[in-house]
């Protein structure tokens, strides 16, 4: 994390109608993957062609929970792994608003593991997109649940004693309607799924693995963000249309990237509204069962 | 009805279509009547995975621009304490209901407690200043709820419900006044473009006005330390701006926030000083007292936060003792010496939760007093 002084006569960028421009220089490191996502979920959202006061982003904290601070639009930058039931809330209470939670692999998994769980299982219309660099970037670089087996960090001197989640296996068991995983690298096959989430209706999911160099890449000897970009790419296979548990996410053999779910079900808000209207059987009639509830 | 339902009535009335909440005794009733209610209105209940979850939510959908709130005991209180200091730090207009039994821990989850009042003051880290109401009645639950859903709107913050296990489940009469005579406070709406809004800017009276999410004025929120733009500014000048308007805007309109209901204060000598279902037993005690001929008064804290200050003061200088009742160790006993400042003997009649205080406990403290023992 560095801070420096404003820099005056940059030309306009092109995104600039979706950045909060007063607010730059941002604090990611040089090499960090964060401002690859950051890019593409901005070019993504200017694709979808969405009116800008219609989408909201909620972030929770860390690296990656920052990103709500540099983008101009209705931004919430809110408690450590709470990012999505605040979300949760927003949506509910302004279901016209799309809504996009952007967050590192430790917010979203480690202390917000849980509300991530229930909002996939209700299907919560939303879209997640984590930021995965393998550590908790922002304290220094220690342990995070995505941390391979054996890694140093800075709370695992020694390599990391836990086993990672493989977040997109995760996601697709607790029932996300869209889920899709890519390097840094990759960043077309990554705009494009930014974009279908964004457009899916229910709880989409997209994993990005991305270089911290910094922290987990000088602590594992791994290079240059570019050669980790590059390490990262050389280890995944595409494999589109795969059973989700066979996903692999294990850097010392093989990333398994693509989209792996992209299904329909309906969402909380639709279920709501139908059993509150008394438009739904009893639930014992609803799953086939004859016999008379007692 | 019982005092959770008329919470529940209580917040419709004030205008609350969003509530998020998590069962817990003896809390669960609001969250009972809110779910089969809240459908009727168009509103949205939802049970969420937990009270850390809960309390999120009710912030997001207050920057939805609706009214929204939670309740909760002692054990989900102490989750909340996180996302109520974001509520404060953002100040987002939101209301809790901690329905208290006794603790530490699950402690007496069925039975009565008032051991949160200072956790409700500071629980939450850092420095703040915070609104909380305590209803003594089933129909105080009715009406607080309400005051305190236009409290949270007018001066942007969580405002907090202190009931207590009894208060919560005792049923009485409710009477629900017409609509046209409740009175309903919305948050005030910035009136300048998106390029002149500065969210956190207040106005002359310590408030700013606030932009919902949608409203188009692209808002950033955020609960780090933050300037009147609403972004992060990382140092103690911005700290020291940012924290005094938190806690100014409640301390400099503390006289219009705070409520006391007052008995017997003109001649009294002995003036007890309660809150919650505490407050019904002293009350019982002052009217034995005055029937045995005893110059006993009663000062109910309506508000316990911000606590009344001045009131005390005045009263100490006037009175002969002053004795706090209430279902802990001794917590507001602890203002009500630092007010009375030595100017009269303070006791504390109080047991550690699980039952109320018996009026004769209250009584025998006050004839104590009268006799000038303490």
């Amino acid at each position: 994390m560095t801070t420096s002084k404003a820099v005056k006569n940059v030309p306009p960028h092109p995104m600039d109608s979706l950045l909060r421009t007063e607010r730059i220089p941002h604090i990611w490191c040089p090499g960090c993957g964060i401002g690859t996502v950051f890019s593409a979920v901005i070019s993504a959202i200017k694709n979808t062609g969405w009116d800008p006061n219609s989408i909201a982003v909620v972030s929770g904290i860390g690296c990656t929970g920052r990103m709500a601070g540099y983008i101009r639009l209705d931004s919430f930058h809110t408690t450590h792994g709470r990012a999505i039931p605040f979300a949760t809330g927003l949506k509910l209470a302004r279901p016209q608003t799309k809504i996009v939670v952007v967050s590192g692999d430790g917010d979203l998994f480690a202390i917000g593991g849980n509300h991530f769980i229930h909002a996939a299982r209700r299907n919560m219309d939303m879209t997640v997109i984590c930021v995965n660099n393998l550590n908790y970037g922002m304290t220094g670089g220690q342990q995070a649940p995505s941390t391979p087996l054996g890694a140093k960090t800075t709370t695992s001197v020694n390599g990391a004693p836990e086993e990672p989640f493989n977040f997109s296996y995760l996601a697709s068991a607790c029932g996300a309607t869209y889920v899709a995983r890519w390097t840094a690298m990759q960043v077309r096959s990554l705009r494009s799924s930014i974009s279908e989430a964004l457009e899916k209706r229910g709880f989409s999911f997209v994993e990005v693995i991305t270089p911290c160099p910094s922290s987990f890449g000088r602590r594992n000897r791994m290079g240059s963000a570019l050669e980790m970009l590059k390490f990262y790419q050389g280890r995944s296979v595409i494999r589109g249309d795969i059973d989700p548990k066979d996903a692999s996410m294990d850097i010392d053999k093989e990333i398994v990237v693509g989209k792996f779910v992209d299904i329909e079900r309906p969402t909380f808000l639709d279920h709501y509204e139908k059993f509150n209207r008394q438009q739904m059987p009893q639930w014992r009639s609803l799953h086939g069962d004859s016999q008379k509830a007692r | 009805m019982n005092g959770d339902e008329a919470c529940c009535e209580g917040a419709l009335a004030a205008g609350c279509r969003f509530f998020a909440g998590y069962p817990i005794t003896p809390a669960t009733e609001i969250a009972e009547s809110m779910s089969r209610r809240l459908p009727q209105l168009g509103g949205i209940f939802i049970q969420m995975e937990d009270e850390i979850a809960s309390m999120a939510a009710i912030l997001g959908a207050s920057w939805g621009g609706v009214k929204s709130m939670t309740s909760t005991s002692g054990p989900g209180f102490s989750l909340m304490m996180e996302n109520i200091g974001l509520g404060i730090c953002t100040e987002t207009p939101c209301v809790v209901c901690n329905v208290q039994r006794a603790g530490p821990s699950t402690g007496l989850p069925t039975s009565v407690g008032q051991g949160d009042v200072m956790q409700a003051r500071w629980g939450s880290h850092g420095h703040y200043e915070i609104i909380a109401l305590c209803p003594s009645s089933p129909q105080q639950m009715f009406d607080m709820t309400i005051r305190a859903f236009n409290f949270s709107e007018y001066y942007r913050l969580p405002v907090m419900i202190l009931a207590d296990e009894v208060i919560g489940h005792m049923n009485e009469r409710v009477i629900i006044p017409r609509e046209d005579e409740i009175e309903i406070v919305n948050r005030r709406k910035p009136s300048v473009s998106r390029e002149d809004y500065l969210p956190y800017k207040a106005d002359a009276d310590g408030i700013a006005p606030m932009a919902n999410c949608g409203d188009g004025y692209r808002i950033h929120v955020t609960g780090l330390t933050h300037d009147d733009r609403g972004y992060p500014a990382m140092n103690a000048e911005a700290q020291e701006q940012m924290v005094s308007r938190l806690v100014d805007k409640i301390r400099n309109n503390r006289e219009k926030i705070i409520s006391t209901n007052n008995l017997f204060l003109d001649d009294a000598e002995v003036v007890v000083v309660s809150y919650g279902i505490s407050a019904r037993s002293s009350m019982q005690a002052v009217r034995n007292a005055r029937n045995e001929g005893i110059k006993a008064g009663l000062i109910t804290l309506e508000t316990i936060w911000p606590f009344p200050e001045e009131l005390i003061r005045n009263v100490a200088r006037q009175a002969k003792a002053m004795i706090m009742a209430e279902i802990n160790g001794g917590q507001m006993v602890l203002e009500l010496e630092r007010c009375a400042c030595g100017a009269c003997p303070v006791s504390l009649v109080s047991n550690y939760g699980g039952a109320i205080i018996h009026p004769n406990l209250i009584l025998n403290a006050i004839s104590k007093a009268a006799k000038g023992k303490t």
